[in-house]
């Protein structure tokens, strides 16, 4: 009776805390989320331990009453026996129906988490690559890469100058999130296009691992506006604690307002590609493309990280003959697979301005301007 | 050729039977002892367990605040591999078979190991293949860092050359354990002293008996896993390449088929060991003896089946993570019985508290917290959110760490009398227990807060708000590394010298071995036990 007693008082207090702390994640516990999905999963938890807070009041409560009374210092003389049929039979029943009653609703949950939603109202295709994640919207046409803030980034180098208290939202801060409506079935279709890294962000309750050659679905629909921040889950390689999630959740009418300046400044972007040609255009188009794409290895210095990734900076690649800089941006590096091919990711022009700044940022004052028409012949 | 090799040999064990070990340094190449290969088992779990602990240590010191201060990311992946890689294959299990080296044999009145001469050769293979594990830190690439679970295409097509060395030196270990465990079992089926029933051998035999034929079924498919990398990485096959139309997940359905049984393998000794000490410091026979092997049994045949409990979040068909969620829960059943029998062999027994007991004690406390986290991480909806966060990382540890050594510590202080003919000096022991079971908590219960709040695992660099928890886990992962110092102390201190350890230094322990003189003489039982000693010293001589 006594022990039923506390565990209510302990649920009730457990409740309270949980009521308190319910939109900010814990500092110690589970986060209960903004999905229903993430608020099953916290049930299924706090179930959980209460199970086995019980089961361990259990065992440990007998085990340590016998060790302080069956003690041969207090003269306690052994008994003989060493099996008890019925007692044995007990022992393996509860354990059985205390399975049955955790199984039980683990299972509809995971049933119901596992169900996909008729028709989405919004589809993101997200990639995960060494070391961003790219969030493409098929039925929008837009697409962008959502890298490590450089405040993060700059603080999280060996010996780095900056202190990670300074930089905000530390390590799960990006430059683009990815912005989904409020209260709408939101699908991701996960992916990824080199090795595998998992989707997370605990507020959203669950991850799912972004697998070359196959596509894992999943539905969210997030309660209320706010920004979601977690991180890569699966060890992908040297980058792995680099690449975090954010999502931002806003209302329908702003989410409406979002794509159209998104679309407006693709439509921006388009224009200025057929704008001329020169210099001062390419380098600034350049660096833009150099941040997001390159700098997570080479970083933005472009002086690499010694002994894995190659300086760009006096490198013999970017400062010898275009040709061969053109080939490894465009088809990737034959040697070492961490370098990717960009030919399909980036356009003639684009290449051809990270090119262009590469040569020419820091201390590499080749001069060289490279044309589009350079990358389209070097393809 | 062969054949001088061969009558060398015999020459060396004909000298043997006669005049004990040989002398010199040639002693520990050639021996066919099996109580000299126990021990060099032993020490090479040693070595294993101190390069290990500081590649632990230095990841630690890396954690012990946000920022990079002391390794490269790449560097920092190499090192959580290499820990978990040189901790089960060189520690843990070469601990475990060391264990099974020396006492087997005594507990089922064998005169040697069933095949002395493999057994030789299959410690000597160890070695090299540690070597070739830990070359990549001197290689231009660095050692592998795509975890020790090798998932393709990171530890495939993405990894540095040194993943070579790594796939060659886990097939020699693999090589090494299968005639380790066909050796054990052998020697269990087919030297055991007449009049011993299979149900009478003491438990941590059975339970390397049942381990043996888990190894068999595992090794090979571990093997398996790894040459379709080699043959991915050089011979252009495409097994795990999505490019080329192959499937990253199959390695993770081979690799886990042999992954689950390897945790087992790893506790199954370790139950083994527990259910020698509790009842000798309780004075009481085990509880529930049929059942504790029943459910040995149980947990190999459910080990097989539950593989796919590691991969949760991959993208499986939901039918397949329901079966899966059932299997791994029935897991709980069998584990659960041990752990009640042990409590019911302490229930009103006359316990005593030394060193063995101590970390058996400790064992059954932390293992079961462990067996705890294992049953919240069954639940799929749960694990959604638990699965390659801190969470995993603090319930494997609690597994392995507070489970399988310190069952092996644990069986080191029960047998080292035995060993060496001294005691070991028990104050020091106490100092040595305190210190590991108080710093080992202090170090692997804050991961569980750290998981739960969101701290994803294999990672050299975090977020602010996990700060306290690292800076905890630090100062105790220290306490607890040098804490292990005083152990080598105490061990090499029992070696040289100490209080004349009787043939029975446990008054309540059965067996065997506690028949002999301590230290036991180099060769034992070439008389075979008779039946009577057997009873006596079986499951029924208590009565």
């Amino acid at each position: 009776m006594m022990w039923k007693k506390l565990l209510l008082a302990l649920t009730t207090l457990s409740t309270a805390v949980v009521a308190a702390a319910q939109e900010e994640p814990s500092a110690f516990n589970m986060t209960r989320g903004v999905t229903e999905v993430s608020r099953d999963a916290y049930d299924m938890h706090m179930l959980l331990f209460w199970v086995c807070v019980a089961i361990g009041v259990g065992v440990f409560g007998v085990m340590i009453w016998s060790l302080i009374r069956h003690r041969r210092s207090r003269g306690a003389k052994a008994a003989k026996f060493s099996e008890n049929t019925v007692v044995e039979v007990v022992w393996t029943a509860i354990p059985v129906l205390i399975l049955v009653a955790v199984a039980v609703p683990a299972t509809a949950v995971l049933l119901k988490t596992n169900s996909p939603s008729p028709e989405p109202d919004v589809i993101v295709d997200v990639h995960g690559s060494q070391w961003k994640w790219e969030y493409v919207y098929p039925d929008e046409d837009i697409s962008f890469f959502s890298n490590l803030s450089s405040s993060s980034r700059d603080a999280s180098q060996l010996n780095a100058e900056k202190s990670p208290a300074d930089a905000p939202n530390y390590l799960v801060d990006v430059d683009n999130p990815l912005v989904v409506p409020a209260g709408k079935d939101v699908r991701l279709r996960i992916t990824s296009d080199d090795v595998i890294h998992s989707w997370w962000v605990p507020q959203l309750g669950f991850k799912r691992d972004a697998v070359p050659g196959q596509f894992n679905n999943a539905d969210i629909r997030i309660d209320e506006p706010g920004t979601y921040r977690g991180q890569c889950a699966e060890l992908c390689g040297s980058g792995h604690a680099y690449m975090p999630v954010v999502v931002e959740a806003v209302t329908p009418e702003a989410y409406n307002e979002w794509l159209a300046q998104k679309k407006q400044a693709a439509a921006a972007e388009a224009e200025e590609a057929s704008g001329p040609w020169n210099r001062e255009v390419a380098m600034a188009q350049g660096k833009k493309i150099y941040d997001s794409a390159c700098a997570s290895c080479h970083q933005a210095n472009g002086k690499g990280i010694e002994g894995t990734f190659p300086a760009l900076e006096g490198g013999k690649i970017t400062t010898g003959p275009v040709e061969g800089h053109l080939k490894i941006v465009i088809h990737g590096s034959e040697k070492n697979p961490v370098m990717q091919a960009y030919g399909d990711q980036l356009s003639d022009r684009e290449i051809a301005a990270v090119v262009t700044y590469e040569r020419n940022a820091w201390s590499n004052d080749t001069g060289d301007l490279v044309t589009p028409e350079a990358v389209e012949a070097a393809r | 050729m062969n054949q001088t090799a061969d009558s060398v040999v015999d020459q060396i064990e004909h000298e043997h039977s006669h005049h004990g070990p040989r002398k010199g340094p040639l002693r520990w190449l050639l021996t066919v002892n099996h109580k000299d290969v126990g021990t060099m088992y032993l020490v090479l779990a040693l070595v294993a367990l101190l390069v290990g602990g500081v590649m632990a240590l230095v990841i630690r010191a890396e954690l012990f605040q946000p920022g990079l201060q002391l390794t490269q990311p790449q560097f920092f992946n190499s090192l959580t591999t290499m820990h978990g890689l040189t901790m089960i294959f060189l520690a843990i299990m070469p601990g475990l078979t060391g264990l099974a080296n020396w006492m087997v044999p005594l507990q089922v009145g064998a005169d040697d190991m069933y095949w002395p001469r493999v057994n030789n050769w299959a410690f000597w293979m160890l070695p090299p293949a540690a070597i070739m594990l830990w070359i990549g830190f001197f290689m231009p690439q660095g050692a592998p860092g795509g975890g020790w679970t090798l998932y393709a295409p990171l530890s495939s097509t993405y990894a540095p050359p040194s993943i070579d060395w790594v796939i060659m030196a886990i097939h020699i270990m693999g090589i090494s354990s299968i005639l380790g465990a066909l050796n054990i079992i052998l020697t269990i089926l087919k030297m055991r002293a007449k009049g011993m029933r299979l149900w009478d051998m003491p438990l941590f035999t059975w339970t390397w008996l049942i381990t043996g034929f888990l190894l068999l079924l595992a090794m090979p498919t571990l093997a398996i896993a790894v040459t379709m990398l080699l043959t991915d990485r050089h011979l252009g096959t495409a097994f795990f390449d999505a490019t080329n139309g192959g499937d990253p997940v199959l390695f993770q359905h081979i690799f886990w088929f042999f992954g689950h049984p390897e945790v087992y393998i790893m506790i199954l000794p370790a139950f083994g060991i527990v259910s020698e000490i509790v009842p000798a410091f309780s004075r009481k026979p085990l509880f529930g003896r049929t059942s504790m092997i029943w459910a040995v049994i149980a947990i190999t045949f459910l080990s097989a089946i539950v593989w796919a409990h590691h991969m949760f979040t991959v993208g499986l068909p939901v039918e397949a993570q329901v079966l899966f969620m059932y299997t791994t829960m029935l897991i709980a059943i069998p584990t659960g019985i041990k752990i009640f029998n042990w409590v019911a062999t302490m229930w009103r027994g006359s316990m005593t508290f030394e060193a063995p007991m101590l970390w058996a004690l400790a064992f059954i406390f932390l293992f079961t917290i462990g067996g705890f986290s294992g049953l919240m991480l069954a639940d799929v909806p749960a694990d959604y959110q638990y699965h390659d966060t801190y969470f995993v990382v603090a319930h494997l540890h609690y597994v392995v760490v507070t489970g399988s050594l310190f069952a092996i510590i644990a069986g080191v202080y029960f047998w080292l009398p035995k060993w060496t003919g001294h005691m070991y000096n028990e104050k020091l022991s106490q100092w040595h227990f305190w210190l590991s079971a108080i710093s080992v908590n202090v170090t692997f219960f804050p991961m569980h807060f750290a998981g739960l709040a969101g701290m994803p695992r294999r990672i050299p660099d975090y977020p602010l708000q996990f700060m306290d928890f690292n800076m905890i886990s630090t100062v105790g992962a220290f306490v607890f590394g040098f804490s292990q110092l005083l152990f080598i102390w105490l061990v090499i201190q029992t070696i040289r010298g100490g209080k004349k350890a009787g043939d029975r230094p446990w008054d309540g322990a059965k067996g065997l071995e506690w028949t002999l003189s301590s230290p036991p003489p180099y060769h034992t039982f070439t008389e075979p036990p008779s039946r009577q000693t057997i009873h006596d010293e079986g499951p029924h001589g208590y009565h």
